[in-house]
């Protein structure tokens, strides 16, 4: 393991830091208690006009015609927008851009966009919609992914290199996994499904457009990816960039739902040009199922092969991805199926062959734990049914395959912090798992589960040799510090995260740093809030600004007192001569002093990724300066009459790193395994036999209510990685992912099924009891 | 379109608004009060909760019509209703939400702070159970509802005069530092926000 402590050898957490690792109250907590933070829908700009959108009823069909006229005929509508006036293909992976603002010639699922209209209302703009008239040519629908897979027409997208259905295939092997099978002791191979569900983030996508009189446009939407939007609008309205303002208002939550750039964004802000007129659109809660982009469904078989002892000898893996009718994050999606398995445990040969489809349903896309959730849930089930053959204990089984810190994986991403096996010490000590696994009466189990999650990665989804993570740091004569980033503050906290790191890096209290974030004209860029890169890559940029500008200060006061720099420590927002400390100042007198040494204080920092991956095609994606590592255990209770499991708790370990602020870190812990929870035995986004949602709403679509979450118990492994801002690591993505196989193993340990199709609803759990019941006599 | 007579926050308000609108329209789109949030229109997500005369009711599913007469609280009134009663700063749910990391995206917040409200001005001790209940009109998808109940009865522990509860991992926490530094005391973050 690395030093425990980098900023002092031996030192404990929370003795060296003032600021960091200590409870802190975030930068925008009050304005969101009381009502005064805008969000995107919040804005009401004066003349501002209300746009709807004109949705596809067929989830396959080529546009014959489209009649605006008695639209644009209703009082009250200043335009109406079709698809031929915005033909720019776009996509947030540069490699597939197959997305249109509006449908040009062909629906791909029940809810794309068709046209829209912005009127002085609301209501008028809906009434204008209802108006337009399509004449459709339906073709026939593909809904089956494995009908996708043998089917090549209709080709969804027809202007692709390729003419068939495939999204896209990866074949990756590493070792020889097949050579395995002969020489193992055991050989567990199985099918395993995982359903798609969404992200369902509390507030829904909308988006504000104003062209100004200046002639350059400004658009405030609810992303988090503001460079990219920032990119697709210039590409797709053929603006210059520097005539384009990306703004991201307070947001209501993401969880990977709000990366992709959106119809919406596009049509306010050709709206907005047409008419002259600000142009609002906010998204019903039915229209963000059809925006989608959550988790893939996706049918996966594995073969684990393992020693007599439990040691993997080979893992091979062939995965069928559910894409919907985009690209969207695909390419990545379909490496990240196989790429991010490959840890915490030591895997000798692994294969995968993921293969990702489109469909005429809508698409899917990043939801937290992006591609490799679906993955680690089908393996750490079939990892627990090795050790129930073997007869090794669950945890026993993860600590001997322990890949270890500081080493390499069979796929060639490199490793440095590791903290996996004081993740599993501190569930089965929390849980109770010695005294209580396999010992509780019919019914009710326990069950772990381990995983591991990216800290960013160094792919930065378009090629480029700038700064991943960007800072720019003004100092103000007042004391205050204001910092600019470009990073997506979405609920996570990244505002927080950067004024607590330039405080501690200063030596100033975190409520004397003001954040303005996520804002194209004003902040330096950075790529965005996905793949858990934020804290690790804007934190290390705030630290590299402040700790110039620390300099600048320090020398300019150890001159003003004739001193050494060496000698001059702030902390808390006092300069402290360490040879003499009554001799003080205030954090204001020191920038003054600066200023008058070095002129207008400022200071820049960045972040880039070094080199990392293996050497081979798409050995860069996936490759992480930091892993992140959880492990869980939960306690289920399985009613056999009913079929319903309840998980009644879940204990969870995260090696964070370090914990920044261990509030934040916590909430994530416990909101990641929620989600986690929620999609074992909740949700489930699924389309009829004609592709039509089976129910938009948030009754129909049920997420976990207070009555429905498990009591969760967060717990932090802090690893302290060398690379990271203090040490730090992820914390918002990876403990989700082994919420959903340490259930699934519990409810194994409690009434002895596999479960191994997502999500188990009772249904699923009667017909699996029923099934062991003739078993069981058999054997008997 | 109409002119409806409300009582908002304290204030008397003649406002006119398209006769089928809901009360949340009329807070948000007429009178700027934006903290009441819109999820999903249809009485499913609860980030719309206002207090109508001390009640959480849905805003999106209100009609203005119905409610002249009657006082109306959004999370716009919280800070000045607890100013005027000789409080300092917020109302203590506003500052415990905070305290325990409640507040992430924010967004359902207002909601889940005003039906907090109502729960403990009706039962200043709620059990864990109790807080569930009270709260399961309101989703929120960023915190699993873990640092909202401790938030609930943070707030309850201190009306109590008792020792707060706390989670698992703070009170590791705490032994650690303890441990390494025997004489420090327990952290206490700072009240406000930004200087």
């Amino acid at each position: 393991m690395a030093a425990r402590d980098q900023h002092g050898p031996g030192a404990p957490w929370g003795k060296d830091f003032h600021v960091v690792g200590h409870a802190q109250r975030k930068v925008d907590a009050m304005a969101k208690a009381t009502g005064e933070a805008v969000y995107t829908d919040d804005i009401q700009l004066p003349g501002m006009l209300h746009a709807k959108m004109l949705r596809s009823p067929h989830a396959h069909a080529r546009i014959v015609s489209i009649d605006t006229s008695k639209a644009e005929a209703l009082p009250g509508v200043h335009a109406v927008l079709v698809g031929s006036e915005l033909p720019i293909k776009y996509g947030v992976i540069p490699w597939t851009p197959d997305e249109t603002a509006l449908a040009v010639d062909k629906v791909r699922f029940i809810g794309d966009e068709v046209a829209a209209v912005a009127a002085v209302d609301e209501d008028t703009a809906q009434a204008a919609v209802e108006l337009i008239e399509v004449e459709y040519e339906i073709l026939d629908a593909i809904l089956d992914p494995e009908q996708a897979l043998v089917t090549p027409e209709p080709a969804i997208h027809e202007d692709r290199k390729r003419r068939d259905n495939i999204s896209k295939h990866v074949d990756l092997s590493f070792g020889d996994v097949d050579a395995q099978v002969a020489e193992a002791a055991v050989v567990i191979e199985e099918d395993y499904e995982f359903s798609s569900n969404t992200h369902t983030a509390i507030e829904p996508h909308c988006a504000v457009a104003q062209l100004g009189a200046d002639g350059r446009l400004t658009l405030w939407s609810a992303t988090q990816i503001t460079h990219y939007v920032h990119r697709a609008i210039a590409r797709v309205l053929e603006l210059h960039p520097a005539r384009v303002r990306v703004v991201q208002p307070c947001l209501g939550g993401a969880f990977g739902g709000k990366s992709d750039p959106f119809s919406l964004e596009f049509v306010v802000s050709k709206l907005a040009m047409k008419t002259g007129r600000p142009v609002k659109m906010l998204w019903t809660r039915e229209e963000v199922f059809y925006a989608h982009r959550g988790r893939h469904a996706m049918k996966m078989h594995y073969r684990t092969t393992a020693t007599a002892n439990g040691m993997i000898t080979g893992v091979d893996a062939k995965l069928l991805i559910d894409g919907g009718s985009y690209s969207s994050f695909g390419l990545v999606t379909t490496y990240y199926s196989g790429q991010l398995l490959t840890g915490p445990y030591d895997f000798p040969n692994y294969r995968f062959d993921s293969t990702r489809v489109f469909t005429n349903k809508p698409p899917c896309g990043p939801k937290r734990g992006h591609g490799s959730v679906q993955p680690r849930f089908a393996f750490e089930v079939q990892l627990d049914e090795v050790a129930h053959r073997l007869g090794i204990d669950p945890i026993e089984i993860r600590r001997r395959n322990f890949l270890g810190d500081h080493t390499t994986t069979v796929n060639g991403q490199r490793i440095t912090s590791n903290g996996f096996l004081e993740c599993l010490d501190a569930v089965e000590k929390a849980s109770g798992w010695k005294e209580r696994h396999g010992k509780m009466p019919f019914g009710r189990g326990l069950g772990v589960a381990g995983s591991m999650y990216i800290s960013g990665t160094n792919y930065p989804i378009y090629p480029n040799k700038m700064p991943q993570a960007g800072i720019q740091i003004k100092v103000d004569r007042s004391g205050l510090v204001t910092v600019f980033t470009g990073g997506n503050d979405i609920g996570q906290g990244s505002n927080s995260m950067v004024a607590y790191l330039v405080a501690e890096e200063l030596g100033i209290r975190p409520r004397d740093v003001r954040v303005v974030a996520a804002d194209t004209d004003l902040c330096p860029v950075d790529l965005g809030a996905y793949s858990s890169r934020v804290t690790f890559m804007v934190g290390n940029a705030a630290i590299d600004a402040a700790r110039k500008l620390r300099k600048q200060i320090t020398e300019s006061v150890a001159s003003h007192w004739a001193t050494a720099p060496s000698e001059v420590r702030m902390i808390n927002g006092v300069v402290i001569d360490l040879q003499d400390p009554d001799r003080t100042m205030s954090q204001r007198e020191a920038f003054h002093l600066a200023e008058e040494a070095h002129d207008t204080l400022g200071s820049t920092g960045s972040y880039n990724t070094p080199t990392l991956g293996g050497d081979y095609r798409g050995g860069s994606i996936g490759a992480s300066p930091a892993y992140s590592f959880t492990a869980h255990i939960a306690e289920v209770e399985v009613d056999p009459e009913t079929g319903r499991i309840t998980v009644d708790k879940v204990w969870v370990a995260h090696d964070c790193g370090r914990a920044l602020n261990p509030t934040i870190v916590a909430g994530q812990i416990e909101g990641s395994t929620y989600m986690g929870a929620g999609e074992v035995v909740l949700e489930e986004h699924t389309m009829n036999r004609f592709g039509l949602h089976q129910g938009p709403s948030l009754l129909d679509y049920r997420i976990p209510t207070s009555l429905d979450t498990p009591d969760i118990e967060a717990h932090m492994v802090e690893s302290i990685d060398p690379e990271g801002p203090y040490g730090a690591k992820e914390a918002g993505e990876g403990p989700l992912h082994s919420t959903i196989p340490a259930i699934a193993n519990a409810v194994h340990d409690a009434v002895g099924i596999r479960l191994r199709t997502l999500p188990f609803h009772p249904s699923k759990v009667l017909r699996a009891l029923a099934e062991q019941k003739p078993a069981q006599e058999v054997q008997a | 379109m109409r002119v409806f007579r409300l009582q908002v926050n304290g204030d008397p308000l003649d406002v006119a608004a398209p006769e089928h609108w809901s009360l949340l329209e009329v807070l948000r789109y007429r009178l700027g009060l934006t903290g009441s949030k819109q999820g999903c229109d249809k009485g499913d997500c609860g980030a719309c909760t206002v207090l109508i005369d001390g009640t959480p009711t849905l805003a999106c599913l209100a009609l203005p019509a119905t409610l002249e007469g009657k006082d109306i609280t959004t999370i716009e009134g919280l800070r000045p209703l607890h100013q005027k009663a000789g409080g300092q700063g917020v109302d203590p749910v506003q500052d415990a939400f905070d305290r325990c990391g409640a507040l992430q995206c924010g967004f359902c917040q207002p909601g889940m702070i005003l039906s907090t409200k109502a729960l403990l001005s009706d039962n200043p001790d709620p059990s864990r159970r109790e807080i569930q209940d009270a709260l399961a009109g309101n989703l929120c998808r960023c915190t699993g509802y873990t640092q909202i109940f401790q938030a609930v009865e943070l707030v309850a522990d201190e009306v109590a005069g008792r020792e707060p509860r706390k989670p698992a991992w703070a009170q590791a926490r705490e032994q650690e530092i303890a441990a390494a530094s025997p004489k420090e005391e327990p952290f206490q973050p700072e009240h406000g926000g930004q200087a």
